[in-house]
């Protein structure tokens, strides 16, 4: 039997505007996408090239003319004549408030991290010019799993991008990691919330650990400062399943 | 920041001079390691163009002991975690026309923070009696905790934003010297520094 050709409709040529610069793109694709593609810089934490779209952490917030609505632009795509601003007071006001809560809600120690200096959170907070947290730390008394012999997920800086649980089920197709529960009592769970050590599905690739942004998911072992993440193997993988 | 540093203080001549007076710069050490305060005096030669410009009238590394009045600008480094930080603290307002936290502790509440988990009598428990270094015998057990030389402590240690109003964060742990003497030369030029172009969390 012949495979029937792939019939993927032809892309349509769109024109839009992100901020103030005419651009074009084809349909179908998002905003950041095509952000990106003009080298307009747009900061984002849960977007990771490879892993499908969560839209989660809203720092990818963009404003569209015509509306009082923000979106979320890694998961919103562009339309004919679409004019978008990516930097604002409003914007930066809103991404600021996203870090600090996210510095807030857990426990976030740069000084003893594991990735201390190659933290995605760390970093973010000194580009958008975060200097404090206006709210007050929650100090959550969190689990730090250690069971598995070769990784360790410390709940404390866990930031539930969820980029774990897309790389995990989506690139190793394990589904080894999930998210429980909700809002601020969400964690990442191995199997059906149990030490790592006893999720049966998992097979230890390591994957979950270099897509982390911060110093949740590590390798044992290191010390502050030594967890830098390697994630040549994404973009790899995908280019290698599309071609 | 719109700190002029030419602000007109009490007669220069009551100081002994008949130059104009320098800015007054104080800098105090709450809960924290001195960490901060070893990256001040690594400014090293710089110390040298610091002082000509302006007087350092209270720090751990001076001689004063009690916070002097009419302060220009003071670097606080820790957290405040004791009832002492938290009077220190507010002399320091009401006495420093700027306030600036210096390092992780007094932006972040950073490593004297993780105690936060516990009680403070928990925490003291474990500290002299838990992991003091003799016998585990019965006395030891009935030993009480420290009254003398141990301030009382808060329930959870803060950032000195969380107690007083802070003008100036300077985070990192501890901030570069570069990134401290960066702020002083802004501050001295009445200019408001860029801070995060300098350090960040944990630097």
């Amino acid at each position: 039997m012949t495979m029937s050709p792939t019939t993927k409709p032809p892309a349509e040529s769109l024109t839009l505007t992100i901020d103030g610069k005419d651009v074009s793109c084809r349909s179908g694709q998002t905003i950041l996408d095509v952000a990106r593609e003009n080298d307009i810089d747009i900061p984002t934490l849960c977007q990771l090239d490879g892993l499908t779209t969560w839209g989660g952490c809203r720092l990818c917030l963009v404003e569209i003319a015509g509306s009082s609505k923000l979106f979320a632009s890694c998961a919103t795509q562009c339309t004919e004549g679409m004019n978008i601003t990516t930097q604002s007071d409003r914007l930066l006001n809103y991404r600021r408030m996203i870090l600090e809560m996210l510095f807030s809600e857990r426990n976030h120690i740069c000084a003893v991290c594991v990735s201390n200096g190659h933290c995605e959170l760390q970093s973010m907070a000194q580009k958008l010019g975060v200097t404090h947290i206006h709210l007050p730390y929650r100090y959550p008394k969190l689990t730090v799993d250690s069971s598995q012999d070769r990784f360790r997920l410390d709940h404390n800086r866990c930031i539930l991008c969820s980029r774990c649980v897309r790389v995990c089920g989506e690139i190793e197709g394990a589904h080894t990691k999930d998210l429980k529960g909700r809002g601020i009592k969400t964690f990442v769970i191995n199997d059906l919330d149990q030490p790592w050590a006893d999720a049966k599905s998992c097979t230890t690739c390591g994957k979950c650990v270099h897509v982390c942004p911060v110093g949740a998911l590590t390798e044992r072992g290191t010390a502050v400062s030594e967890m830098a993440k390697r994630r040549a193997f994404l973009p790899y993988l995908t280019s290698m399943r599309e071609h | 920041m719109t700190q002029s540093t030419t602000t007109t203080r009490s007669d220069p001549a009551l100081r002994g001079g008949i130059t104009p007076a320098k800015p007054r710069v104080a800098t105090v050490w709450l809960d924290g390691c001195s960490g901060c305060h070893m990256s001040f005096l690594d400014l090293d030669e710089r110390l040298f163009i610091l002082a000509e410009k302006v007087d350092i009238v209270c720090s751990p590394v001076v001689d004063p002991k009690e916070f002097p009045p009419d302060v220009d600008l003071c670097l606080v480094e820790g957290a405040v975690s004791s009832h002492h930080d938290l009077e220190k603290a507010k002399l320091i307002r009401a006495r420093s026309k700027v306030v600036a936290a210096l390092g992780d502790c007094a932006v972040t509440g950073n490593v004297p923070a993780m105690r936060n988990f516990w009680e403070v009598e928990e925490l003291f428990r474990r500290a002299y009696i838990e992991n003091a270094e003799y016998p585990d015998t019965p006395e030891k057990r009935k030993a009480n905790l420290p009254v003398l030389n141990v301030p009382p402590h808060e329930r959870i240690a803060r950032p000195l934003h969380e107690i007083i109003k802070v003008d100036l964060f300077i985070p990192g742990c501890p901030p570069p010297a570069d990134a401290i003497f960066y702020v002083l030369t802004e501050f001295l030029a009445g200019r408001s520094p860029n801070i995060t172009q300098v350090t960040r969390f944990g630097k």
